[in-house]
């Protein structure tokens, strides 16, 4: 049942144009950013070099080119999300799912794994880049894996943010702009809280892929971003009930 | 008597609150296999709201619902099985085909998989869809996508197929052809259709219920309905006509009232007998009968007198 209603979505993706710009986009900005990484590295290779232990080509191409990603899919998350709940609100078609023998819960999984699907093209892509450096030279699997298990992770607890929002509004630009607004602020508590102990850099999705993006996969980081996903489906899920008794 | 197995749906003491407002009152429901009832009512009397909760859309503030002997608060998920709804705004997904939407559709029922192309296909001939498979939802006039509405109300084959105002925005083609369809439907499920379109419950309800401002105020069969509404009333014109203490007196007939112009209307008297004894005084005492018409109460007669207290109700004939 979520597999029907994750594939409904993630087919019904392809059919805005909205979509397809979003892919086209971050593919071409990603590429643009990791070549630029690239250059940047093989210019400095020569000075590194001297090091004892210089900085690997994965560590600077492939883990500044997915964190820059991991910003930048705050913007596609938010476009994204913004329709999941709110156009079948705005469009009386949340009655078909409502009056269907499925649970709030299945709706909210199924949405978010529809989501969470197209999301993972992107990043596969990126991970194929990523793994071309394979190519001329030796490259950090393990670190690879790290960065790309990180973002999937923060996408899925991006992903719950934004369909619960979606959950609240029959606006969909509403339930976009609401997204884009809680995600550049805990960017902001990443960015603007330096002492890296403190409660409010430990509250940002951002800090705990940047643990795993240096390669430590920490449990505390894991569980965080899981913790975070599975309490915003259940909270869609608990809206989506709730509708029921008010609408 | 059917057996008791055969009631598909049964509601007791429904009730809805919104605020302090009370959407639906102490509503109680009954459908038997086979039967096509009739929820009749003005705009905002309540007729949506019932149909939402009845299929699990609403949760009632008091009242319970059973489905083929399943309680559909306390077991949804089987109970919304038996179920088919078209919600007063068809829930389409405009930018899927006829044949992804009811295959999407199927699998929402939890449709065996090999069983689905086949209910697809049903679904799709019933409601006349049979050659739009192909097309996008957003490309369908508004009559087509209320039968793919339909279609996906039926797919499944529930027990209990519950519209709202199934016909409302289509030409008088495209309505008798989903009449049509909802009496085929009643052989072997039940139907519930609301509508505001008195023509429409005669056409193929049997029975009826009306309501306003969230109250039953009528409850039938078609044949009552039919039956209220010929409350006998016979119109009688004379060239010369008599006082009405004089026309009591010489017919015997108490239930009557004069209006202008000579003419007499009388009130619920059978026809048969009152027509004969009129002629014969009208002869006797000369008042040159000019004039014996009976009178149907038409039925938006009966659905106006029910539903008074409302002046802005609006009928369709």
């Amino acid at each position: 049942m979520i597999a029907t209603l994750a594939w409904k979505e993630f087919r019904t993706l392809f059919t805005s144009p909205l979509a397809w710009i979003i892919l086209a986009m971050v593919q071409f900005i990603l590429a643009v950013v990791f070549f630029w990484y690239l250059s940047q590295y093989l210019e400095i290779l020569p000075r590194i070099q001297q090091l004892t232990n210089p900085p690997g080509v994965t560590e600077v191409v492939v883990s500044g080119s997915f964190y820059f990603a991991a910003i930048l899919l705050q913007v596609a998350v938010a476009l994204l999300s913004m329709r999941l709940l709110s156009d079948e609100y705005r469009n009386r078609t949340i009655a078909l799912l409502l009056s269907a023998p499925i649970s709030s819960a299945e709706i909210a999984l199924g949405k978010f794994c529809g989501l969470f699907l197209f999301l993972l093209l992107p990043v596969v892509l990126l991970t194929l880049m990523s793994a071309s450096l394979a190519l001329g030279g030796t490259v950090d699997w393990g670190l690879i894996g790290a960065n790309l298990l990180g973002l999937m992770l923060l996408l899925a607890a991006y992903s719950a943010l934004g369909l619960f929002i979606s959950s609240l509004t029959a606006h969909p630009l509403l339930a976009g702009f609401g997204t884009l607004m809680a995600l550049i602020f805990l960017l902001l508590l990443n960015l603007l809280v330096t002492d890296p102990n403190a409660t409010t850099h430990y509250l940002s999705f951002l800090s705990h892929f940047e643990m795993m993006a240096r390669g430590m996969i920490d449990t505390t980081s894991l569980a965080f971003l899981l913790i975070v996903t599975a309490t915003f489906l259940i909270l869609t899920s608990k809206v989506l009930e709730r509708r029921r008794m008010q609408s | 008597m059917l057996p008791p197995n055969d009631i598909t749906l049964s509601a007791l003491h429904l009730t809805r609150r919104y605020g302090a407002g009370l959407a639906v009152a102490e509503l109680d429901l009954e459908l038997r296999r086979g039967e096509v009832l009739g929820l009749l009512g003005p705009n905002g009397a309540g007729k949506s709201t019932s149909l939402q909760m009845l299929t699990g859309n609403l949760a009632p503030s008091s009242g319970s619902i059973t489905i083929c002997g399943i309680d559909l608060l306390e077991h949804p998920q089987r109970a919304k099985a038996k179920i088919g709804y078209l919600p007063e705004i068809p829930p389409l997904y405009r930018e899927l085909t006829v044949e992804e939407f009811l295959t999407f559709c199927a699998r929402l029922h939890r449709l065996p998989r090999a069983k689905i192309a086949q209910a697809v296909h049903t679904a799709k001939a019933r409601c006349g869809l049979g050659d739009m498979g192909r097309r996008l939802i957003a490309h369908l006039s508004k009559g087509y996508q209320q039968r793919v509405g339909i279609a996906q109300a039926i797919l499944h084959a529930p027990d209990v197929v519950i519209l709202d105002e199934p016909t409302v925005g289509l030409d008088p083609n495209q309505m008798r052809d989903i009449r049509a369809l909802i009496r085929e439907l009643s052989v072997g499920h039940s139907v519930i259709l609301s509508t505001h379109i008195l023509a429409e419950v005669e056409a193929v309800c049997d029975r009826v219920k009306i309501m306003h401002r969230g109250k039953i105020v009528f409850s039938d069969s078609i044949d009552g309905l039919r039956h209220s509404r010929q409350t006998e009333m016979l119109l009688v014109g004379f060239a010369r006509p008599p006082t009405l203490a004089e026309f009591t007196q010489a017919t015997g007939i108490s239930a009557v009232k004069r209006l202008e112009d000579g003419l007499f209307q009388i009130h619920d008297a059978p026809q048969s007998t009152l027509t004969e004894t009129i002629t014969q005084v009208a002869a006797a005492q000369d008042w040159g009968l000019t004039q014996l018409m009976p009178q149907h109460t038409s039925l938006e007669d009966v659905f106006s007198e029910l539903t008074r207290t409302d002046n802005t109700i609006k009928t369709s004939p």
